[in-house]
C-alpha cells in the first residue's frame, strides 16, 4: 500500500498542511493534526518560558549568598517554573501533541471522536495559560507549585488566585483531551485492529486518559476550595474555623501523584514504538507491557500519601502508603525489563530517536529507583524536602518524560512536517541533552543526601562546588534544547523531503503519506497483523517497504 | 447508540423530587441530629445525585461500557475518601511507642 503512495515533494499534492491557508484555517480547524500543531506551538512557548526561569535559578545558585535575585523573587521563580512546566508543558506534552496527531491515525480513523471538543480543549488551554502568564507578569506567585495551605489560603500576598484559576481552567482541557482519546480508542478502531493488535503507544495513551478523566476533577476541586477559603473565609483548610490543612494535601496529591503518570506513561508508549523500530524486533511480552500501563494507572491512585510522610499525616496511614508506593515499581520495572529484552539480539541502529529512547531507559531507571528511597519511611524522613527529591523527580520528568517527548517528536517529525531533520545535528543534540541533564541533576542527588534543602535562595558555602556543577550542566542542557528548536524549524523549509516511511517502521501511521492528507488515509485501512511485526533481516519482513 | 426520548412528565417528576429533597436538606439543617447531621445531609445528596445520573444524564438507557466508566468514577471517589480516612481516622492513636520523644529519653549533649 505504502509503496504506491507518492514520494513526490509535498508541494505537488494536497495534504493537511497545504489543504487551505490563512489564520482562520488554523484557528477554526477541527483537524486533529492541525490542533496538534497548535498545541505544539503553545507548549513550546511555555517550555521556554519555564526554562528561562530555571536558568535564572541556576545562575542565582552559583553563589552561596545568591547571585542574581531577591529571595522573594527566587520563591516566585521556582513556583512559576513548576507551574509552567507541569501544568502547561509536561501534562499536555505527549498527549496533546503526539497523541492528538497520532491517535486517530494509529486507529485508522479520519479524526478523533469529537473534533470540535478537541479544538475547544485547545482554547481552554490557551485561556488557562494566558491567566497564568498574566499572573507571572503582574507580580508572580510564591506558594510553590503545590499551593500548600495555609500559606496559599491565608498568608501569601502574591497572585495566588490568578495562577490557581489558570491551573483550574487548563484542567478542563486535559479532561476533554482524555475523554476524546478514550472514546476514539473504544469506538473508532479500523477493521481488524483488535485491542491486542494496538500499538503500545495507544495503550499508554488510553491509560493516561483514564487518569486525566478520573483524577483532574479532584485537583480542580482542591483549587476551587482554596479560592473559597481565600476569598470568602469558608473554613475548609484553616483549623481556626474547623478546617484541616492536611486535607488539602490529600486532595492535591490524589491528582498530582497520578499526574506524574500523565507525564511519564505516554512517554513509555513512545519508547515502545521507538525501541521496536530501531532494533527491528517485536516487543518482548506485548501483553505485559500493555497491562503494566493499566496497572500503573490504577496503582498510581493509591500511593499519594508518600508526599506527606513528614507533613503531619498519621504514621499508620504512612505505613499503608509506603507499602503501596513500592507496588508501583513492579509495572514500571516490567516495562524497563521488557524494553531491554526487546533490544536483546535485535539489529540495533542509533538514529536520533533511538538515542533519546536509550537515554530514557537509563535515566528513568535511575529516577524510579531513587523513588524507592523516598517510598521508604525511614530514608524519606532524611531526604524529604531536600535536593534529593528535586533530582529524583527531574530524572523522571525531564530525564524520562522530556527525553521521550523529544524522541517522539524526532521519530514522527517526518510524518508531521513531511521533511527530514539533519541527522548529525539531531544525534549531537541528543548527546548534549543527555550530558547536560546528568551534569545538572546528578550533583543534586548528592546535595540532597548531604542535606541541602530545596526551595532556599541561599546555602552554606560547602555546597558551592556541586551547585556550580549543576548550574554548568543547566547551561549545557539549555543549549541542547535550543539546537532541536533551530534545526526543526530549519527543516520545515530546507530539510530533504520525507518518504512515507523513512524508518521502515510498522504501524498505520507509516502507511499513509508524509504529511498525511486531511482525512489521514486515501483508502480506509484494514489491519491484518500484530503490532511490531518486524522480522529478522532477510526474512522479507524487515519493514513495511524497503 | 439509539436515542431514547423520555416523556416530559418523567423529567418534571424527577425535578420535583429534587426540589423536595433540597427543601428537606434545608429543613433538616434546622434540626440538630447530633452525629447524624452529616450522615443525613450526605444521604440526601447521594439520592439526588443518583436521580440526576439515572434520568437527566440518561444512564438508564446507556451501554454497559458507559456504566462501567460511571462505576469507575464512584470507585475512584471511594478510594479518595477511604484512603484519606486511613489518615484522619488514625491520628488519635498514639503515633510513637511508649517513652519515645519524652524528655526523659533525651540524651544529654556531649561536653
Ligand atoms: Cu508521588
Amino acid at each position: 500500500m505504502s509503496a504506491a503512495l507518492a514520494e513526490a515533494p509535498p508541494e505537488t499534492r494536497v495534504h493537511y498542511l497545504n489543504a487551505n491557508y490563512g489564520i482562520k484555517s488554523w484557528l477554526l480547524t477541527t483537524d486533529h493534526k492541525r490542533i496538534a500543531l497548535l498545541y505544539l506551538a503553545s507548549i513550546t512557548l511555555m517550555f521556554f518560558v519555564g526554562g528561562a526561569m530555571a536558568v535564572m535559578m541556576r545562575i542565582h545558585l552559583i553563589d552561596p549568598a545568591g547571585a542574581l535575585v531577591h529571595p522573594d523573587t527566587y520563591n516566585k521563580l521556582f513556583t512559576m517554573h513548576g507551574v509552567m512546566m507541569i501544568f502547561f508543558f509536561l501534562i499536555p506534552s505527549i498527549p496533546a501533541v503526539l497523541g492528538n496527531f497520532l491517535v486517530p491515525i494509529m486507529v485508522g480513523a479520519k479524526d478523533l471522536a469529537f473534533p470540535r471538543i478537541n479544538l475547544l480543549s485547545w482554547y481552554i488551554f490557551i485561556i488557562g495559560a494566558s491567566l497564568t502568564l498574566y499572573a507571572m507578569v503582574s507580580g508572580g506567585v510564591d506558594t510553590g507549585w503545590t499551593f500548600y495551605t495555609p500559606y496559599s489560603t491565608t498568608y501569601a500576598n502574591s497572585q495566588v488566585m490568578a495562577t490557581a484559576l489558570g491551573v483550574f481552567v487548563s484542567g478542563f482541557s486535559s479532561i476533554l483531551t482524555g475523554l476524546n482519546f478514550i472514546v476514539t480508542i473504544h469506538k473508532m478502531r479500523a477493521p481488524g485492529l483488535t485491542w491486542f493488535r494496538m500499538p503500545l503507544f495507544l495503550w499508554a495513551i488510553y491509560a493516561t486518559s483514564i487518569i486525566q478523566v478520573l483524577g483532574t476533577p479532584v485537583v480542580a476541586i482542591a483549587i476551587f476550595l482554596i479560592g473559597l477559603e481565600r476569598l470568602f473565609h469558608v473554613g475548609i483548610f484553616d483549623p481556626a474555623v474547623g478546617g484541616d490543612p492536611i486535607l488539602f494535601q490529600h486532595l492535591f496529591w490524589f491528582y498530582s501523584h497520578p499526574a506524574v503518570y500523565i507525564m511519564i506513561l505516554p512517554g513509555m508508549g513512545v519508547i515502545s514504538e521507538i525501541i521496536t523500530c530501531f532494533s527491528r524486533k517485536k516487543i518482548f511480552g506485548y501483553h505485559f507491557v500493555a497491562f503494566s500501563s493499566m496497572a500503573i494507572a490504577v496503582i498510581s491512585f493509591l500511593v499519594w500519601g508518600h508526599h506527606m510522610f513528614v507533613t503531619g499525616m498519621s504514621v499508620y496511614a504512612a505505613l499503608i502508603f509506603s507499602v503501596l508506593s513500592f507496588l508501583v515499581a513492579i509495572p514500571s520495572a516490567i516495562k524497563v525489563f521488557n524494553w531491554t529484552a526487546t533490544l536483546y539480539q535485535g539489529s540495533i541502529s542509533y538514529e536520533a530517536p533511538m538515542l533519546y529512547a536509550l537515554g530514557f531507559i537509563g535515566l528513568f531507571t535511575m529516577g524510579g529507583l531513587t523513588g524507592l528511597f523516598l517510598a521508604s519511611l525511614a530514608t524519606d524522613v532524611h531526604l524529604n524536602g531536600t535536593y534529593f527529591i528535586v533530582a529524583h523527580f527531574h530524572y523522571i520528568m525531564v530525564g524520562g518524560a522530556v527525553m521521550a517527548y523529544l524522541g517522539g517528536i524526532h521519530f514522527w517529525w517526518p510524518k508531521i512536517s513531511g521533511r527530514m531533520f539533519p541527522d548529525t545535528w539531531a544525534r549531537l543534540a541528543a548527546a548534549i541533552v543527555f550530558i547536560g541533564f546528568n551534569l545538572t541533576f546528578f550533583p543534586q542527588f548528592m546535595l540532597g543526601y548531604l542535606g541541602m534543602p530545596r526551595r532556599y535562595a541561599t546555602y552554606p558555602a560547602e555546597f558551592q562546588v556541586l551547585n556550580v556543577m549543576s548550574s554548568a550542566g543547566a547551561s549545557i542542557l539549555g543549549l541542547g534544547y535550543m539546537i532541536p528548536l533551530i534545526y526543526l524549524f530549519w527543516s520545515i523549509r530546507y530539510g530533504p523531503v520525507a518518504p512515507a516511511n523513512p524508518w521502515r517502521a510498522k504501524g498505520l501511521e507509516w502507511q499513509t503519506s508524509s504529511p498525511p492528507p486531511t482525512q489521514n488515509f486515501e483508502v480506509p485501512p484494514v489491519v491484518t497483523e500484530e503490532a511490531y511485526a518486524y522480522g529478522p533481516p532477510g526474512s522479507g519482513r524487515e519493514g513495511a517497504h524497503d | 447508540m439509539s436515542v431514547h426520548v423520555e416523556p416530559v412528565w418523567l423529567y418534571v417528576l424527577v425535578f420535583l423530587c429534587l426540589m423536595v429533597l433540597t427543601a428537606t436538606t434545608v429543613g433538616v439543617a434546622f434540626v440538630d441530629l447530633g452525629s447524624f447531621n452529616t450522615l443525613v445531609a450526605l444521604t440526601i445528596a447521594v439520592i439526588k445525585m443518583l436521580l440526576v445520573v439515572t434520568f437527566f444524564m440518561h444512564v438508564r438507557h446507556s451501554t454497559a461500557l458507559t456504566k462501567v466508566f460511571i462505576a469507575a468514577g464512584f470507585l475512584w471517589l471511594l478510594l479518595l475518601i477511604a484512603f484519606t480516612l486511613t489518615d484522619v481516622g488514625t491520628r488519635q492513636i498514639p503515633q510513637q511507642p511508649e517513652g519515645w520523644g519524652s524528655a526523659t529519653t533525651v540524651v544529654p549533649p556531649p561536653k
